[in-house]
């Protein structure tokens, strides 16, 4: 061996391993890599197809549980195969496989055979975030009965710190009946498609909750979220919406503790 | 109890009891299984979760991993450190470990000889390696920094393999023996997987038994295989951990434990989960194998009770 080939200059060379046996791995066309093979010379296309499935199935199988109800709404069939799409083209970057399938909701509104579901891909994004819920820090919520401390002329400059659980969802979908329907053994009746659904996402202790936002509330509840202080965050809630009810909003939100403190503004 | 023992003689405050693991039979611990095991579980055992399950920030799983903490043994079992990887180990991950292994104070830790991740993409899958010397230096590397991250010894598992690298030099148990020597490393042997591998590429079990340095096995891993056929037609074996364990299995198993001793024995079961009664027999199947030896070993003499 020529001395400089022990030098790190063939390191990559020597390390090579893993971009080789990768390589097939999402791409079942490919041929096993030349540097493996069975005992005795024997071949390695169904041996190093183990490994291709082994990938391909517990990935898939991943996004089964993390995406039940659009499982339940498609039924297993027609999900593993578009599963199988979207793990080929946006396998995970992280071990934790709870954080995988960030992009699937977004893969499912682009997918073809899923255009006659339109509200698939909101269901998804719904499922998404109750995961994320699910696996949120633990904290103590906001108590409903805080905001009687703080004098009414400063309500308006107070600034909220959302429970680490809490999600909003929009939707043009009833996505909260689906999803509520979906998420349940019982049989599902009929769902008008053409009503909208914001959902709110908490989780105060173990169990997650799933609710409705009335008109303007998610709107209301994004800007709380992104530090707004709750006389901004309702002037774009009725700006959206009307109707937006800045009483009952604020009570739904702390009954359903989205919030762990409240202070005053700047 | 003697009260609270001055602050100055506490090296760490203690979060969960101390249950010994010696000698005990244990299974993965799997969610659905939790309100039957509070209602059923074993008097003895242990109980061995995936680390990367115990990942998330709080809710529920660290609820229930805290619940079982609290009355057994816990094994924390790395799935996805890429320990046998050319890429250095992902920092985040191994801080997660850590914090993972501070906070529950598992009696075992281990991780696979194996690698799961290359550049930015994660396989879900335990994927093999040549075994050359410069392999063994990289994961022995990489085994320090766990070790040193952590701060204790980590239990390496063997593999189960369906392909052999042409670059290879050195035989499995040879690779793992120098590992042990350069890192202190113990080990986790996981007797399905030498059956799994020994058939798959046309070795004794053993044989390879003979060769590994049984020494230094901390703990034991059983699990179930699937039937599959290569290229040529031959038996194929999958590491399915999704049925029984074999009787070849248990087989092995009896002849380890009667050369090792009795050493925690996990049944891995992860997919086609039975209901909890049947995951308990299974464990209670390999605890009377293990009784058996530490009678044996009593009666010889060969171990000691204590300890």
């Amino acid at each position: 061996m020529p001395q400089d080939e022990l030098q790190s200059g063939d390191l990559s060379h020597r390390f090579d391993y893993a971009a080789a046996f990768t390589a097939g791995l999402l791409d079942p066309d490919r041929a096993p890599p030349d540097a493996v093979s069975g005992p005795n010379g024997k071949a390695a296309v169904k041996r190093y197809a183990v490994y291709r499935n082994n990938v391909t199935v517990s990935l898939i199988d991943a996004l089964t549980a993390s995406f039940p109800a659009t499982l339940r709404i498609t039924g297993p069939d027609f999900f593993r195969a578009m599963a199988r799409f979207h793990v080929r083209e946006t396998p995970p970057t992280s071990p934790l496989l709870f954080e995988y399938g960030r992009d699937f909701p977004d893969f499912i509104e682009r997918y073809d055979y899923a255009r006659p579901m339109p509200w698939l891909a909101d269901v998804a994004r719904l499922e998404r975030a109750w995961l994320d819920a699910y696996h949120a820090a633990d904290a103590e919520p906001l108590a409903s009965a805080a905001l009687a401390s703080i004098p009414p002329e400063r309500l308006a400059d107070t600034v909220f710190v959302p429970h680490p659980a809490t999600r909003a969802t929009r939707s043009r979908f009833p996505v909260v009946t689906i999803f509520a329907a979906n998420r349940r053994n019982g049989p599902v009746g009929r769902i008008e498609a053409d009503r909208p659904e914001d959902a709110l996402v908490t989780r105060p202790g173990l169990e997650v909750f799933v609710r409705h936002l009335p008109p303007g509330g998610a709107a209301f509840l994004d800007r709380l979220m992104a530090g707004e202080p709750l006389g901004a965050a309702a002037g774009a809630a009725l700006a959206e919406r009307a109707e937006f009810d800045l009483a009952a909003n604020i009570a739904g939100l702390l009954q359903a503790s989205a919030f762990t403190a409240a202070h005053q503004g700047g | 109890m003697n009260g609270l023992a001055p602050a100055s003689r506490i090296s760490k405050t203690s979060r969960f009891p101390a249950h010994p693991i010696a000698g005990l039979a244990g299974t993965s611990f799997k969610h659905e299984h939790l309100h039957a095991i509070l209602g059923d579980g074993p008097k003895d055992g242990f109980f061995e979760v995936h680390a990367e399950n115990y990942m998330g920030a709080g809710g529920p799983p660290h609820d229930a991993l805290a619940s079982i903490r609290r009355d057994y043994p816990v094994s924390l079992h790395g799935v996805c450190m890429s320990i046998g990887g050319p890429r250095p180990l992902d920092k985040a991950h191994l801080g997660r470990f850590k914090a993972l292994v501070d906070r529950y104070e598992p009696a075992l830790v281990s991780e696979h000889l194996a690698w799961s991740t290359h550049d930015t993409t994660y396989y879900n899958d335990l994927l093999p390696l040549p075994y050359t010397p410069a392999t063994v230096s990289r994961v022995a590397d990489h085994i320090d920094e766990m070790q040193e991250t952590i701060g204790r010894p980590i239990l390496l598992e063997n593999p189960s393999t369906y392909v052999l690298f042409a670059e290879s030099t050195m035989s499995e148990t040879d690779f793992i023996g120098a590992l042990v020597q350069r890192t202190g490393c113990g080990l986790l042997l996981d007797v399905n997987n030498v059956f799994v591998s020994a058939t798959n590429h046309g070795y004794s079990a053993l044989s390879y038994l003979a060769d590994f340095p049984l020494a230094h096995v901390g703990e034991i891993h059983l699990a179930g295989h699937a039937e599959q056929a290569d290229d040529e037609g031959d038996l194929l074996l999958i590491d399915s951990h999704d049925g029984p364990v074999a009787d070849a299995v248990w087989k092995l198993f009896d002849i380890v434990i009667g050369r090792c001793g009795p050493l925690p024995t996990l049944i891995e079961w992860d997919s086609n989960i039975p209901d909890w009664p049947v995951l308990k027999a299974e464990a209670a199947a390999a605890q009377a194998i293990l009784d058996n030896h530490a009678d044996i070993h009593h009666v010889f003499g060969k171990a000691h009770a204590a300890g």
